[in-house]
């Protein structure tokens, strides 16, 4: 309850989760305000904004309804974010806890591949990544959550490195604990908070990478992503540069949000740090 | 003699890492649809299978996979890439002529994001929870959350084509030629945009991670020392709190290097600069794997590289490091 409460009296923190609020409730609300398909030709194109009724946010280079595409990228960027945020915690906390809890030879070669991850820049393993396996869906949000497990990992590790030595876990070996039991029963939990506060940064960062992959052209064509819709603007820039300017604005409310909220919880979490 | 035998060791170490990586990504590129043969025939306006065959004989592509990865590594022991099919040059000559403009803007955006990170970030800290403070940690949020892209894009639509400053994208005039001291500005003034849009994340996050280390710093005993001893403030935090400060700054250099390379992948594509990062990009579309795994390499070794000089200017700004080690 008092974490409740220290997260309500910051006011950046309140903020992001009214930001986070909003754009879940867009993408909740896109098929009941939006019925027809949102890649569905629906107007005249490059109707400017503010004025036709019809298209409050105007229409794009094909005549498709810019706000229409706005509320559906939210589906898109949040499941695709959130997802590939899963995706990559769980590998981390995997790699992390084997790691940190073992020790020797196991901690030596997950680390190996940890770094190798690291050395390799993301964006280029994730252009590798949609090289050999395609852009779907699917496929993009695998590969962005693929490249994004290693920084959790080090955390989780760094966590069970601190815990693996405590009393209690001293006790449950005692009391014949089997090691799957003690990493996933005892420690983990108490391993826990940071990576899940972290887990706010993975999202931020994978909702980036997807819109970037989608701004080339090179993640799923087929579905209404703000990250397309910029690609789109692009060839309309130099005059109806509202097409790329609004799905940008997205983008960045949205990855604002998750940041705050993230942010905010870690504040709420850790007191003493904030006093700083 | 000390720092160098430290970092020299951290070099070596990474050398493993890199062999795991090529070896990695080398067994990844095997399950691509298509290869360099089927590209270069889509290129010719296809053949029929009696080409296909002898093309991949020429390639070596007929060969068992591991003999293709034995081949590639010895290969590379000697500096030798491969062949690019679609850009009928070896993949290190190919790679070599996109390095400049791509080291070029990472030094740029890097001196910027620093310089600027640590002037507002000793500002921030200076001025703890009052407005200058607020505005700047606002900004730098703002700033963390934006795409770069698309920062980009909007300097463009802001900067080229309505005020016409500067050119929209490119590295250089290409309608006049330009001699010495011209043709330096004007390469500077293609790059003005492309610096600040790679620039922003990094320069956001330099300010956040300056601030909270001026703050731990600002509160250490041999602060209350040294103003103890009536140094004016500007003497405290130039000679004794910068310092100490910086170690983060510099460690945060190497972290970034990797992601500051992909970011130049997004960043010259919308500056359609003739870089590293826009070959990666290209050679993705145009499935040249050969390419491609040769920028993985290089991209590497820039991370590596860049790494081991920060572990030197480490060394140089905390000497307890070099005596630990």
């Amino acid at each position: 309850m008092d974490t409740v409460k220290r997260y309500f009296r910051s006011p950046a923190a309140v903020i992001g989760l009214i930001l986070l609020l909003l754009v879940i409730a867009m993408a909740v609300s896109a098929g009941f305000l939006y019925p027809r398909d949102p890649l569905a030709l629906a107007g005249r194109p490059l109707v400017w904004p503010f004025s036709n009724p019809r298209f409050l946010l105007g229409t794009d280079n094909s005549g498709r309804d810019i706000a229409a595409q706005i509320f559906y990228g939210a589906r898109i960027s949040l499941l695709i974010g959130g997802v590939a945020t899963v995706i990559a915690i769980l590998i981390g906390i995997l790699v992390g806890a084997f790691a940190g809890y073992y020790g020797g030879w196991v901690d030596n070669v997950l680390m190996r591949i940890t770094e190798a991850f690291q050395t390799l820049p993301n964006f280029v393993l994730l252009l590798v990544l949609v090289a050999v396996f395609g852009s779907t869906l699917t496929t993009v949000t695998i590969a962005v959550g693929v490249v994004s497990w290693p920084a959790p990992a080090r955390l989780t590790r760094a966590e069970f490195l601190s815990l693996r030595n405590r009393e209690f876990v001293q006790a449950g070996k005692t009391l014949g604990m089997k090691d799957v039991q003690l990493i996933l029963g005892e420690i983990l939990p108490n391993a826990l908070p940071p990576v899940i506060v972290y887990a706010s940064v993975v999202m931020a960062v994978a909702i980036l990478l997807e819109s970037a992959l989608a701004f080339l052209r090179l993640s799923d064509p087929n579905v209404a992503s703000w990250g397309n819709l910029i690609g789109l603007g692009r060839d309309v820039l130099r005059v109806q540069w509202y097409v790329s300017a609004i799905p940008g604005i997205a983008i960045l409310v949205t990855v604002l949000a998750v940041s705050l909220v993230g942010q905010g919880l870690n504040d709420a979490l850790n007191p003493r740090l904030k006093s700083q | 003699m000390r720092i160098l035998s430290l970092a020299g060791r951290r070099l070596a170490a990474s050398i493993p890492t890199l062999f795991l990586i090529l070896i990695g990504v080398f067994l990844l590129l095997q399950l691509a649809p298509g290869d360099t043969v089927d590209a270069l025939m889509a290129q010719m306006g296809g053949g029929d299978a009696a080409t296909a065959q002898q093309l991949r004989k020429f390639y070596g592509l007929d060969l068992s996979v591991p003999a293709q990865l034995g081949s590639y590594l010895w290969h590379l022991v000697r500096l030798d890439l491969g062949f690019s099919s679609i850009y009928g040059k070896p993949v290190a000559t190919v790679i070599l002529e996109r390095l400049p403009p791509t080291i070029l803007l990472m030094t740029a955006s890097l001196s910027f994001a620093f310089f600027f990170g640590l002037v507002f970030g000793v500002i921030a800290a200076r001025g703890v929870n009052r407005w200058p403070d607020t505005l700047i940690s606002t900004l730098g949020l703002v700033f963390y959350a934006t795409p770069s892209f698309w920062f980009g894009l909007m300097a463009i639509v802001v900067f080229s084509v309505y005020l016409q400053w500067l050119p929209p994208g490119g590295f250089e005039d290409i309608g006049t030629v330009q001699r010495g001291i011209w043709h330096v500005l004007d390469i500077a003034a293609h790059l003005v945009l492309p610096t600040l849009t790679l620039g922003l994340i990094f320069l956001a996050i330099y300010l956040r991670i300056m601030r909270a280390s001026m703050l731990e710093v600002l509160n250490l005993d041999f602060v209350r020392t040294a103003r103890a001893k009536g140094l004016d403030e500007t003497h405290v935090i130039t000679r004794h709190v910068l310092r100490n400060a910086l170690l983060p700054m510099v460690t945060l250099i190497g972290l970034q290097a990797g992601t500051m390379l992909g970011g130049s992948v997004v960043v010259e594509s919308v500056f359609s600069l003739p870089g590293l990062g826009r070959l990666a990009y290209e050679s993705v579309v145009q499935r040249d794997l050969n390419t491609l795994l040769g920028i993985v390499f290089v991209s590497a070794l820039l991370v590596i590289v860049v790494n081991f000089v920060v572990d030197l200017l480490y060394a140089r700004l905390d000497p307890r490091i070099a005596a630990e080690g």
